[in-house]
């Protein structure tokens, strides 16, 4: 005890950290819902804690970054669960921080008088994902490489000062030691510092204003009346955040803690891939989760659009982000009472859900080894011509493949092309190799007319479940011969009834 | 305790310190003097601080300022007989600014098509759309992107997919049997791949400083 008061005359800490942990918290606050923002802190420690760790190792250069990942993963003891600690945390504090921002969000905490805790809390969210893309670019492989091309073809297509951008993100005119040294500054030096003062200020506001107290519908935020009705509610209603409610915090964190250690454990660490060598090309490079939606919206947007979309968007959002508590400070806390923010976060989510879930599909890159190794179904080739048959081997040496599912093998960049006959005539079809269109290049120059022909001779034979062929009504008014029947024994198509008016005889196409 | 730990901190002050200590306080002549000392204390660090940030901003904007064609220069990328006529190739080349600790980020890959005789084509390895390395299908022939499926044809036009132009192209010489190019710079939408105003250089003229071309 006298050490205690030997340290505590000098330092003074003891009493203000005991009245801070002590301070008294609405009864309706002490819930599993607030356990999110101290989850996050934690996560982050982890963060700081691993990443300090694993720097004992790592080198970061251009060189030898990828050889001392290896290194740490094979040669090091442990050095594996230290990465995959330290890359499992940062999707989890990822996850983390969404989820606290959106329970933030829904219980209308933002509003007077934490408006500035919101605003900060935007930033941290910026650059958490900052982490998260410096800390891929670290992980010096294929994926980082490319990921650095894309960072830089994005930062191109800003006006008038896109050259000096792209060669102050890279550092050099093309990516190499000096792109990599400056990604390691800001992931290590620059980016952590701002978290910290960052975090240090977001906990401070929270314990200076208050934790928000659980919204009621009803209960109206007023500038002039909150501070008074928050204070009568925690002199009322209060209890000491320690222990009354920090053990809820506690165990979420201990369960956090467990959850990132058994992912660590079980699905170890994330790559490195291929080594960041630009002449190996046998490559698809894919960023890590936080930003696949966003790989995927890059491929969706118009080309027209991509650069504005690119430029603006993410601007605006973040405005919108940093202005809403100051257009929306005050009124309805509760979710049942806030129908357009109930439905924004939503469709956000939904979104992003999805654009993950295309992001991991790429259902619009070709595959690029289709050609030589799926299979062509029997049925597909069974009874049929040596000119069909011809065109299986075109459509399969042409890559067709490479875009187009057959069989439910392929790509799924262009139509699968199991009923392609039932939807283009033939002419149709030749036009569309041939000339392209809707986004499928031309294969004019690709092709020989004897190519062409059988190509287009098989694609007629895929007809789907045996379906009817499409037609080109204008044959019959020129009085050119009527298409095949599809039914045997039956003299037209069925379902074509004005075919029958025309002068053949029946039974004589 | 507190109040014996206090005694015994002032305690250590010889009678020297504890007279300056409580030396009389300043009249209002001395206040304004100090204040002014103060305002001038802040605008001398400011200067200070100004002065301390022009080398440091210039050091730190290095990158982005220095010249856009001093990057570039004319790189030998092998011997025409390599490329044989009607075909395209994949090339590479070592970027020529780099350390030696840039290792094989360094080495820089691309798209040789050579049309006939003397005619060809370099190509950029990177999707005009968004950098990420394109692959030629001879069978197809087609460049393909394998991350957003931009698509190209054997002669570098935009065939399909989120690319808003072609692929970028290298300049190039063929000097005796060696081709040549123009390179040093990763292409993008803002950074040309060659020099905007490459001139060649005859090879038996390269590092000879005094003969212009």
């Amino acid at each position: 005890m006298g050490l205690y008061h030997w340290f505590e005359f000098r330092l003074g800490l003891g009493k203000p950290t005991i009245d801070a942990a002590s301070h008294p918290v609405p009864a309706s606050s002490v819930s599993w819902w607030y356990v999110f923002g101290s989850a996050a802190t934690v996560l982050f420690v982890l963060q700081i804690m691993t990443g300090i760790l694993l720097a004992l190792v790592y080198t970061p250069s251009a060189s030898e970054a990828w050889n001392s990942l290896q290194f740490l993963n094979h040669n090091v003891a442990l050095g594996w669960f230290l990465r995959a600690l330290h890359g499992w945390g940062s999707d989890f504090m990822i996850a983390i921080v969404l989820i606290h921002m959106v329970q933030v969000f829904m219980f209308g905490a933002y509003k007077f008088p934490r408006e500035l805790t919101w605003i900060i809390g935007v930033f941290l969210l910026l650059l958490t994902l900052g982490m998260a893309f410096t800390g891929q670019v670290l992980r010096f492989d294929q994926d980082a490489y490319w990921g650095l091309a894309i960072g830089a073809s994005i930062m191109s297509r800003v006006p008038i000062i896109g050259a000096p951008l792209v060669h102050f993100m890279l550092g050099a005119p093309i990516i190499g030691s000096a792109t990599l040294s400056r990604f390691f500054t800001l992931h290590v030096f620059v980016i952590p510092g701002l978290l910290l003062a960052g975090v240090a200020l977001h906990i401070l506001m929270v314990l200076r204003l208050g934790i928000n107290e659980w919204p009621m519908p009803g209960r109206i935020v007023r500038k002039s009346t909150y501070e008074a009705e928050y204070h009568k509610l925690v002199e009322e209603d209060g209890m000491p955040f320690v222990p009354d409610a920090v053990w809820k915090d506690a165990i979420f964190a201990a369960a956090i803690i467990l959850a990132v250690m058994a992912c660590a454990f079980f699905f170890g660490p994330f790559g490195p891939t291929g080594q960041p060598d630009p002449t190996i090309i046998q490559t698809a490079p894919k960023p890590d989760a936080p930003f696949l939606w966003l790989f995927s919206v890059l491929s969706l947007l118009p080309a027209s659009l991509e650069t504005p979309f690119i430029l603006i968007v993410p601007a605006v959002a973040i405005l919108i982000m940093l202005l809403l508590p100051l257009f929306a400070g005050e009124g309805e806390k509760h979710w049942a009472r806030r129908p357009i923010a109930v439905l924004m976060v939503s469709v956000i989510a939904v979104s992003l859900g999805i654009f993950t879930r295309l992001g991991i599909t790429t259902p619009w890159s070709p595959i690029m080894n289709a050609w030589s190794g799926d299979v062509m179904p029997p049925k597909y080739l069974h009874e049929r011509t040596p000119l069909e048959r011809e065109g299986a081997l075109v459509f399969q040496d042409k890559q067709c493949r490479n875009c187009h599912e057959i069989g439910g093998l392929g790509g799924q960049r262009g139509p699968g092309l199991d009923s392609i006959a039932t939807r283009l005539t033939e002419d149709q079809m030749v036009r569309q190799v041939l000339q392209g269109g809707g986004n499928m290049p031309a294969y004019g120059n690709a092709l020989n007319p004897a190519q062409t022909t059988a190509l287009v001779a098989f694609l007629k034979t895929l007809r789907g479940n045996d379906l009817r062929p499409a037609q080109d009504a204008s044959r019959t008014l020129t009085n050119n011969p009527p298409p095949d029947a599809t039914v045997p024994g039956q003299p037209h198509p069925s379902g074509q009834p004005h075919l029958l008016n025309e002068p053949h005889p029946p039974g004589k196409p | 305790m507190s109040e014996h730990e206090s005694e015994h901190l002032t305690g250590d002050l010889s009678p020297e310190e504890n007279k300056l200590q409580s030396e009389p306080k300043a009249g209002p002549k001395d206040r304004s003097r100090r204040i002014f000392l103060f305002k001038l204390s802040l605008l001398v660090n400011g200067a200070v601080g100004v002065v301390l940030a022009v080398p440091i901003v210039r050091y730190l904007l290095g990158p982005a300022i220095e010249k856009k064609n001093a990057f570039h220069s004319w790189i030998t990328l092998g011997n025409v007989s390599d490329f044989p006529e009607g075909e395209t190739r994949l090339a590479n080349y070592r970027n020529p600014s780099t350390t030696s600790w840039d290792g094989v980020t360094g080495n820089v890959p691309c798209w040789v098509r050579r049309k006939s005789g003397n005619q060809f084509q370099v190509f950029a390895i990177n999707c005009a759309h968004l950098g990420c390395p394109v692959r030629w299908f001879a069978e197809s022939k087609l460049f393909l992107c394998p991350c957003h499926g931009g698509a190209y044809y054997e002669d570098g036009e935009r065939a399909a997919g989120p690319p808003e132009r072609g692929l970028f192209e290298y300049k190039y010489r063929v000097a005796g049997s060696k081709l040549l190019i123009n390179a040093g710079e990763m292409p993008t939408l803002a950074t040309p791949a060659s020099a905007q105003n490459a001139n060649f250089v005859p090879l038996d003229k390269i590092g000879c400083s005094s003969c212009q071309s």
